[in-house]
């Protein structure tokens, strides 16, 4: 008794997450899934009628809004963060003498709430009291600078508000890559003479692949994930122009009262994760067993 | 050939040097501007929050206070009004703690010994295990948001803080179990067997042999949980009711709130009490915060 007791205890160990992450996960994305497939408005029902709210969701412009805004605030948000990470892990590897204090503030703002970077970036760009004002101080009497407010232009405050709290992230990544280098390799081109940009371009950059791919995983997820930043810089507005997935799923789920919109746009939101994370795991998973 | 090659060659050598040197400075030129970038947000939120709504207006955003006044920090802490009520953040801080401090606790219990069976009691099917929990730090958390409202509800938790505790528990544990696996697998398995063989059992093994090893990896958990769990807004604001709310929830209340004057130096000192918490951490431990962010995503 006690013998199978020792033999099963581990599994028993793990029995209670494994169960809980079964229920919670993916019973959990089942039920979304279902009632993705029904009728249901105030009160979920589970009689499946096909792909109608699929079909509403299409039909919605708020949705195409904010799928548009997606691919927008996505595109930008990790083109500009790589380049601004990657950027600053080179010029950090140069030997700099204050390297751990630049990067310490570099990468602070990943610390900070996405509640907390949307409040103070709103302050900063709101166009009575912040950034157009300080300009206008200067003797510029004519520049604007009211993006916030500005329907055609609010999600791009967004992405600078994004980047300014990822990059350094990305600069951590990079930086750990560019260490991570063959030092050998480096001193060899350098002996013959290469110059360092050329190192750059030519050796290191192309074997740091991998971690492209790591930082490019993170920041995809981040996006489609935003929420609270949205939330707390424009509130999804002026209007909808600023809505995201995430904003339209949970308006549906909490204000709109419209259980079967919220969940089509969840179903749709992990659609986008998946097709961008599954990959990338299975590759990880068997390039570990192999 | 030669008598031509040297001088030129030394020129260049030295026009290579103040070339250098230029590069050099223009390097931290570069590098100080973009820490100024970085810092720019902080050193405005710092100082609208210690000036008077007064100098706020006719003042330049980016200008040092003239009369240092710490009269928005107080209302921030105990008298800015979230909606109807007016008590400042400090109950939501607190709320924020009580969630935070079981939660991470719990969490990084569990993931420990999670770890723990899947790096060093492989059985058929762990691995299988392993990849489903890893997968769950990956789904949109707007996929369960609508059942677990309900399952909250049946349980009795809906709008309480155990209830978010629960919730930061359960989505948590992906994430800790990865971070101890990852670490407990380059431990060599014949420290197992030799405790085995010395009739040690599952659990005494983990308490005086994994868990003396374990400090580095436990201080990167715990960091990571709690600056998850304490910048937590999706869950807070989707699972709390009036008065159970974290920090988060009312800081966007407060800044939002649409009655009476915008009191942008009360907001902003808002703020930073309520990302103080994590700063603090990372300041005090910014090594392990970084090594759970890469460790989170590289070997995710």
């Amino acid at each position: 008794m006690s013998e199978w007791l020792e033999r099963h205890v581990p599994k028993m160990v793990l029995a209670p997450s494994f169960a809980a992450i079964l229920l919670f996960v993916y019973g959990f994305i089942a039920w979304t899934g279902w009632i993705s497939l029904t009728k249901s408005r105030l009160l979920p029902k589970y009689d499946i009628v096909g792909t109608i709210q699929y079909e509403r969701l299409m039909a919605s412009p708020r949705w195409d809004t904010a799928m548009n805004n997606l691919f927008i605030f996505g595109a930008l948000f990790i083109i500009i963060a790589m380049v601004l990470g990657l950027a600053l892990a080179i010029l950090l590897d140069q030997k700099i003498r204050t390297e751990g204090l630049l990067r310490t503030i570099y990468l602070y703002p990943m610390a900070l709430s996405m509640i907390v970077t949307g409040t103070a970036w709103k302050w900063i760009l709101n166009p009575g009291l912040g950034i157009e004002s300080v300009v206008r101080g200067w003797g510029f009497e004519s520049f604007t600078f009211d993006w916030l407010v500005n329907p055609d232009f609010a999600i791009y405050t967004v992405v600078i508000a994004g980047v300014w709290q990822a990059s350094g992230f990305v600069m951590a990544l990079f930086l750990a890559g560019l260490r991570s280098v063959d030092e050998e390799i480096i001193k060899a081109a350098q002996v013959d003479g290469i110059p360092t940009m050329r190192i750059y371009s030519a050796i290191i950059i192309p074997s740091m692949a991998p971690i492209f791919l790591s930082a490019f995983i993170v920041l995809a997820h981040l996006a489609i994930k935003s929420f609270d930043l949205v939330i707390a810089l424009t509130g999804g507005g002026p209007g909808y122009a600023t809505d995201l997935p995430a904003t339209y799923m949970y308006a549906m789920a909490f204000s709109r009262g419209d259980i079967g919109q919220a969940a089509s746009s969840a179903m749709v939101m992990m659609l986008v994760v998946f097709a961008i994370v599954v990959p990338y795991l299975y590759s990880e998973l068997r390039a570990k067993n192999d | 050939m030669t008598d031509y090659a040297a001088p030129s060659a030394y020129a260049s050598r030295q026009r290579s040097r103040t070339g250098q040197i230029a590069l050099r400075w223009l390097l931290y030129a570069l590098l100080c501007l973009f820490a100024l970038y970085y810092l720019m947000p902080l050193f405005v939120m710092v100082t609208t929050s210690l000036k008077s709504l007064e100098e706020i207006r006719t003042g330049s955003l980016v200008s040092l206070p003239r009369k240092v006044t710490f009269d928005a920090w107080a209302t921030a802490w105990s008298g800015a009004c979230t909606g109807i009520q007016c008590e400042g953040l400090r109950p939501y801080f607190l709320n924020s703690m009580m969630l935070a401090i079981p939660a991470v606790a719990l969490s990084t219990l569990f993931g420990a010994l999670n770890g723990y069976v899947i790096a060093q009691w492989r059985f058929k099917g762990a691995n299988l295990i392993f990849s489903l929990m890893l997968f769950g730090c990956f789904i949109p958390f707007q996929v369960v948001l609508l059942p677990m409202a309900r399952v909250l509800g049946m349980m009795g938790l809906a709008g309480t803080i155990p209830g978010l505790i629960f919730v930061h528990v359960i989505y948590g544990l992906g994430f800790t179990t990865l971070f101890f696996r990852n670490y407990y697998v380059s431990i060599p398995n014949e420290l197992v067997k030799a405790a085995k063989v010395d009739g040690a059992g599952f659990f005494r093994i983990f308490w005086s042999i994994f868990l003396p090893l374990s400090l580095p990896i436990i201080v990167v958990t715990v960091i990571w949980q709690f600056t998850q769990i304490w910048n937590d807004f999706l869950f807070g604001v989707s699972f709390s009711q009036a008065g159970t709310q974290p920090v988060t929830v009312a800081l966007n209340n407060i800044v939002n709130s649409t009655t009476g004057v915008k009191e942008y130096n009360v907001d902003m000192a808002a703020a930073i009490i309520a990302a103080l918490p994590t700063l603090l951490v990372y300041i005090v431990a910014g090594k392990y915060f970084i090594r759970g962010l890469t460790a989170g995503s590289v070997k995710g």
